[in-house]
């Protein structure tokens, strides 16, 4: 089966006052025609970078330098703006992280959703742009379209707001739709209801989800496949199970010892102690080493490379080399 | 909406009563009267009598004022002390129409060219036409518009012979004073929407509209223009005030009889129904334009309601 998306090797700098950041360092990752991808990692660790990259969105000071982000074999890294906005809101689209400021404020949501419509079916008449609209404001269940059209975003809740996001994502069936922490800025309950949304959605319209995010509940409950992120660098990226599971990398156990429980009423949070590398200078060997329980004088030294464990769970850690075997156990 | 506007034309009234009451009496506190007092003490007690009288001026204060006000409820604004014989408000009538004229186009070429201007400006960030716009943008603010006139009269009109050098005979003489009150309007709209773009293109709806794959001049058109205006509105005011109102400095340099030298030469000679009469005028005019500001607020912003008891 081919890859409906293909990232090999990307790398991503970006120019600031101080420095050049090296954002991302080389990620890999592929997605198949209605997976759901989950991008795991703290801020900073370039997961929303890697995601604006594929759109083509990324700040005026970044640039990818290495790599190829191919979409069905055509290489978007490639692609000239005026390309890559034939492909946005068309072939991927995206929606973001707060509901509240990412709709315009002085625009119906109307015609927010019926101006992409405008862009990529220009074959469509004005009547059947609208028919379409309110088709999909129903659609992301929201009742009473009719009136809505003409609403403010003002006048719409925060979780509504971000179903009007999803319904102008979703407006040219895009073969891919890319979630920027789409719950973190909502209420838990609201969480819930959007995820069951985006799960729904995704068997109706068959499009291919890839999701950012931090917080592994949400990983559990939507994703086929996570990528942790760290650094800048795919550090594991496994079936969803086998993360959980057979979790191989000593971030991502870090990460899931961190969750709190419903058990350990009263006792103090779990974290990994440290913080993040400086990416203006990455470290030279792993960038996880100076906060890992398990770091070895090879962590330090030497970038460890991307590991087969089992079937398609890969990760990046020494501790997988042969020769630290004894250690592992 | 309805009773909003009732509302506020009500408040319209009381702040222009306020003002009459406040500039009738220091405006007699100002030393002189409106007769040349050498020509006038050389008259007879009973003469000077008769004159007072003719013009309401035997009466104590507060009588007048009463009286004043009366007149003005009737529509009456007096007779002018100076144009002997005619109507305050056939004379300030006489005047408006030049400083109107001349003000409107320089509202519009200085909207139109702020406008212009300040987006570029935002949108090319950091570039040469930013700095440029900048440029231009302390310049209209910092050099007074009668050195703009004085440049504009030498070079176009008397080197180059273009336009007219001054006086009111046709259209083409209010190009070149509307052209030099129009920059300090110019560098204030750009500036001002320059200022609030930059933010507004930080938003996160920039992000949206650009990842539905609009092009950067649709997201600019569409998306941040409207939202960038507000500022502008609420400066553009005060500019359509001041400039319809009438610039002394480049009504002289032009020699057009307008409205600002009227009001200079009312004061200067104490014709105390014509600077009460322009006053009226001035302030009534700011205060509609302030009300028209606040209803094209709510009618660019949906955020912004004319709903009772917000507006405080």
């Amino acid at each position: 089966m081919s890859r409906l998306l293909e990232v090999n090797q990307l790398r991503v700098q970006i120019e600031t006052q101080h420095g050049t950041v090296q954002a991302v360092r080389g990620i890999s990752f592929h997605l198949d025609e209605q997976e759901t991808l989950a991008i795991v990692g703290e801020s900073g660790s370039g997961k929303s970078i890697s995601v604006k990259s594929i759109m083509g969105l990324l700040p005026k000071n970044g640039k990818i330098v290495e790599g190829s982000i191919l979409l069905e074999g055509k290489d978007l890294a490639k692609y000239s703006e005026r390309q890559m906005q034939s492909v946005r809101g068309s072939d991927i689209s995206m929606i973001f992280q707060d509901p509240m400021t990412s709709l315009n404020p002085t625009m119906i949501i109307g015609k927010q959703i019926v101006e992409v419509l405008k862009e990529h079916r220009r074959d469509m008449t004005k009547a059947q742009m609208k028919e379409r609209a309110l088709e999909l404001i129903s659609l992301v269940g929201i009742s009473n379209p009719e009136a809505r059209f003409d609403q403010y975003p003002h006048q719409l809740s925060g979780g509504m707001r971000q179903r009007v996001v999803i319904a102008v994502a979703l407006a040219c069936d895009p073969r891919i739709l890319i979630a920027d922490e789409p719950t973190t800025a909502l209420d838990v309950t609201i969480q819930a209801q959007i995820l069951d949304l985006m799960r729904d959605l995704q068997k109706k319209i068959k499009t291919s989800i890839i999701i950012i995010t931090h917080n592994l509940g949400v990983v559990a409950n939507i994703a086929d496949r996570v990528a942790v992120m760290y650094g800048g660098q795919l550090v594991e990226t496994a079936d969803v199970r086998d993360l959980f599971y057979e979790t191989a990398h000593p971030y991502t156990k870090g990460l899931l010892a961190s969750i709190p429980k419903a058990s350990d009423k009263g006792s103090d949070l779990t974290a990994i102690p440290g913080t993040p590398p400086d990416l203006m200078e990455p470290p030279k060997g792993c960038p996880f080493a100076a906060r890992c329980t398990k770091t070895m004088e090879v962590c330090r030294q030497y970038p460890p490379k991307d590991m087969l464990c089992r079937g398609t769970h890969r990760a990046r850690c020494w501790l997988l080399d042969e020769r630290a075997k004894a250690l592992r156990e | 909406m309805i009773k909003y506007i009732c509302k506020r034309l009500i408040y319209l009234v009381l702040t222009l009563w306020v003002i009459v009451t406040a500039t009738f009496f220091l405006m007699k506190k100002l030393p002189g009267s409106p007769f040349d007092a050498e020509r006038f003490n050389m008259m007879s007690a009973q003469q000077q009598h008769v004159i007072l009288e003719q013009y309401g001026l035997n009466e104590s204060l507060p009588r007048q004022y009463v009286k004043y006000m009366g007149n003005i409820l009737h529509g009456d604004f007096g007779t002018s002390f100076t144009y002997t014989g005619q109507k305050v408000s056939t004379v300030i009538g006489g005047r408006i129409g030049p400083s109107a004229l001349i003000g409107l186009q320089a509202v519009l070429i200085g909207l139109a060219f702020g406008l212009i201007l300040g987006i570029i400006a935002a949108w090319k960030h950091n570039s040469g036409i930013d700095y440029f716009t900048m440029i231009v943008a302390v310049l209209g603010v910092s050099v007074p518009n009668f050195v703009a006139a004085a440049l504009l009269q030498y070079y176009v009109a008397l080197k180059w012979g273009i336009l007219p050098v001054g006086f009111w005979t046709d259209w083409r003489c209010s190009v070149l004073p509307s052209v030099a009150l129009s920059f300090s309007a110019t560098a204030m709209v750009a500036r001002f929407i320059r200022t609030e773009m930059l933010e507004v293109l930080e938003q996160d709806y920039i992000i949206t509209a650009k990842a539905k794959g609009l092009s950067p001049m649709k997201v600019l058109m569409r998306h941040a223009v409207r939202n960038s205006i507000i500022p502008v509105v609420t400066i553009l005011g005060p500019i359509v005030v001041n400039l319809l109102t009438g610039s002394l400095a480049v009504e002289n340099i032009y020699t057009i009889p307008g409205i600002g030298s009227l009001f200079v030469d009312s004061i200067k000679a104490n014709d105390y129904s014509t600077i009460m009469g322009i006053t009226i005028f001035y302030s009534a005019f700011y205060i509609f334009v302030v009300l028209i500001v606040d209803i094209a607020y709510s009618l660019i912003d949906p955020r912004i309601r004319l709903a009772a008891g917000r507006e405080a």
